[in-house]
């Protein structure tokens, strides 16, 4: 495993999200309530481009006619078929056992460490002053 | 092939219709007095999807009564003894459903299930009933289950598969709580009132055309029940789809487990695949077969409804599906026909299950 750096965390506001591309694959780096996830950018269902799709939330009801969204910002709706997935596990809602969208093990790495390395920055410098979005693959 | 033994339950059996005037005695004076001079009695309320003397209304040699014999000598010649029926539930589909005016509808309609009542189950101990009633009201359909459900022969509520509107809609709803607290199950009968088009694309020519695509309205109708929520609304109700063909069951269950994963959040009350849901609460009468004759067809037909409880026997009398008593296609595992002949039946009407534990239990107690 190796330790890509993938941005700054001030580039990822909660709620927000990045594309990166780490040994040619797309990732999509999430930050959730101050949490950051990485997720490949590909459906496990058809192969779209997930990380493209709508952060939202889970639609949920105790009853017909009954309508509540929660956790907001924990889900992700694939925009192809509308398939959702957690941010948090990569699991699909609809079929949590089988349909799971690859995970990558992201971490937020202070510059002063990094520079010490081995780490492989793709795109740019790392400042020492700086805290960064690192993930390994 | 022909049943495997006696004691079948017959889950779909059509009673004929009586001459109108033959409801008059059971209708209040108003209502008496309206149907003669407006000469509505003689009308004969057949509704269009069986239209009389059409070739697939009644089979060729179920056509014509013997000489001297009552309609229910010629039912029992014709419908129960030749099967060794045990117990058939059957329905009289009657035009008045289709009548505007909802307060003559439901008095014809309230007609029709003291006629069934009186002439036909009183007077044959295999006989269960279907309590009729108009979709278009509610509120006539719940005073009509609430007037009948203490006379246990009646085990379900019958509806046609097209009305007014789909049958999941919330209007309907007071319905199946009735039925629901009565142990009644929900028949929905292959018909129509035909206030709307069968189709989507407006009025075909043929009534070819009416009669197959009677089972896309049985899709619509079991994707509204579930998209509506009735059944997480109503937990113990069951759906019997009367007449419907089954062989449409595989493709339906794949598609809306598939659209559910996309549009779940539509309808976040189903919380889980659908046809789940199905399978668990909806059955259906096995004649119409609408497969073909290979029984390795209808063997993996079958095998992709993934669901042994699916089917119940019916012979669909007096329609004409199968010659003679060969009314069981091919290609049924014997441990399925078991299931249709007998337990599905029961687990669909709870009132069946518990006469058979009732009697199971006096017959212990006299031991």
């Amino acid at each position: 495993m190796t330790k890509h750096v993938v941005g700054t965390i001030d580039e990822v506001a909660p709620g927000m999200s990045k594309l990166v591309e780490v040994k040619g694959r797309e990732i999509g780096v999430f930050n959730v309530n101050g949490s950051f996830y990485a997720l490949a950018n590909r459906c496990p269902h058809g192969g779209g481009s997930l990380c493209k799709g709508v952060v939202t939330g889970l639609a949920l009801s105790d009853r017909p006619g009954d309508y509540k969204l929660v956790r907001m910002g924990e889900f992700l709706r694939c925009p192809w078929h509308g398939w959702e997935f957690e941010i948090k596990t990569g699991q699909s809602y609809c079929d949590p056992k089988s349909t799971r969208v690859r995970q990558f093990n992201v971490s937020v790495e202070a510059g002063e460490e990094l520079v010490k390395g081995p780490y492989v920055a793709e795109s740019f410098a790392v400042a020492v002053e700086r805290n960064y979005i690192v993930v390994d693959l | 092939m022909i049943l495997p033994r006696p004691g079948a339950i017959d889950c779909d059996l059509h009673l004929p219709l009586p001459p109108t005037r033959a409801l008059l005695p059971r209708l209040n004076d108003f209502w008496r007095e309206q149907l003669t001079t407006r000469y509505i009695d003689r009308t004969n309320f057949q509704l269009q999807s069986y239209p009389v003397n059409s070739p697939i209304a009644t089979r060729a040699d179920w056509a014509a009564s013997r000489e001297g014999e009552t309609p229910l000598e010629k039912l029992r010649r014709e419908a129960l003894d030749p099967f060794g029926t045990r117990i058939a539930v059957c329905s009289m589909l009657h035009g008045a459903i289709a009548l505007f005016n909802e307060d003559m509808n439901a008095a014809i309609v309230s007609a029709v299930n003291d006629f069934v009542a009186a002439e036909w189950l009183d007077r044959e101990p295999r006989l269960r009933g279907s309590i009729l009633v108009t979709g278009q009201s509610a509120a006539h359909s719940v005073a009509e289950i609430e007037r009948l459900a203490h006379d246990k022969r009646f085990v379900q509520v019958l509806l046609p598969v097209m009305s007014d509107f789909l049958p999941g809609k919330r209007q309907m709803w007071p319905i199946y709580a009735a039925a629901q607290k009565h142990g009644l199950a929900i028949g929905l009968h292959a018909g129509s009132t035909y206030r709307n088009s069968p189709t989507g694309s407006g009025w075909g020519s043929y009534q070819v055309e009416d009669y197959i695509g009677m089972s896309t309205a049985f899709e619509n109708a079991i994707v509204s029940f579930i998209a509506e929520g009735v059944f997480n609304e109503f937990p113990d109700l069951r759906l019997v789809c009367l007449e419907s063909g089954f062989t449409f069951v595989p493709t339906l269950l794949w598609r809306i487990n598939k659209e559910w994963r996309g549009v779940r959040a539509e309808v976040p009350w189903i919380d889980r695949p659908p046809a789940e849901i199905v399978k668990e609460r909806v059955r259906f009468t096995l004649q119409p077969v609408d497969a073909p004759r290979d029984p390795k067809a209808l063997a993996k037909v079958i095998e992709h409804m993934g669901n042994d409880d699916f089917l119940l026997f019916s012979t669909d009398y007096p329609h004409g599906h199968f010659e003679g008593v060969d009314c069981l296609p091919e290609g049924l595992p014997d441990s399925l026909i078991r299931k249709i002949l007998v337990d599905n039946p029961l687990a669909a009407y709870p009132r069946l299950a518990q006469e058979l534990a009732r009697e199971a239990a006096a017959l212990e107690k006299a031991r």
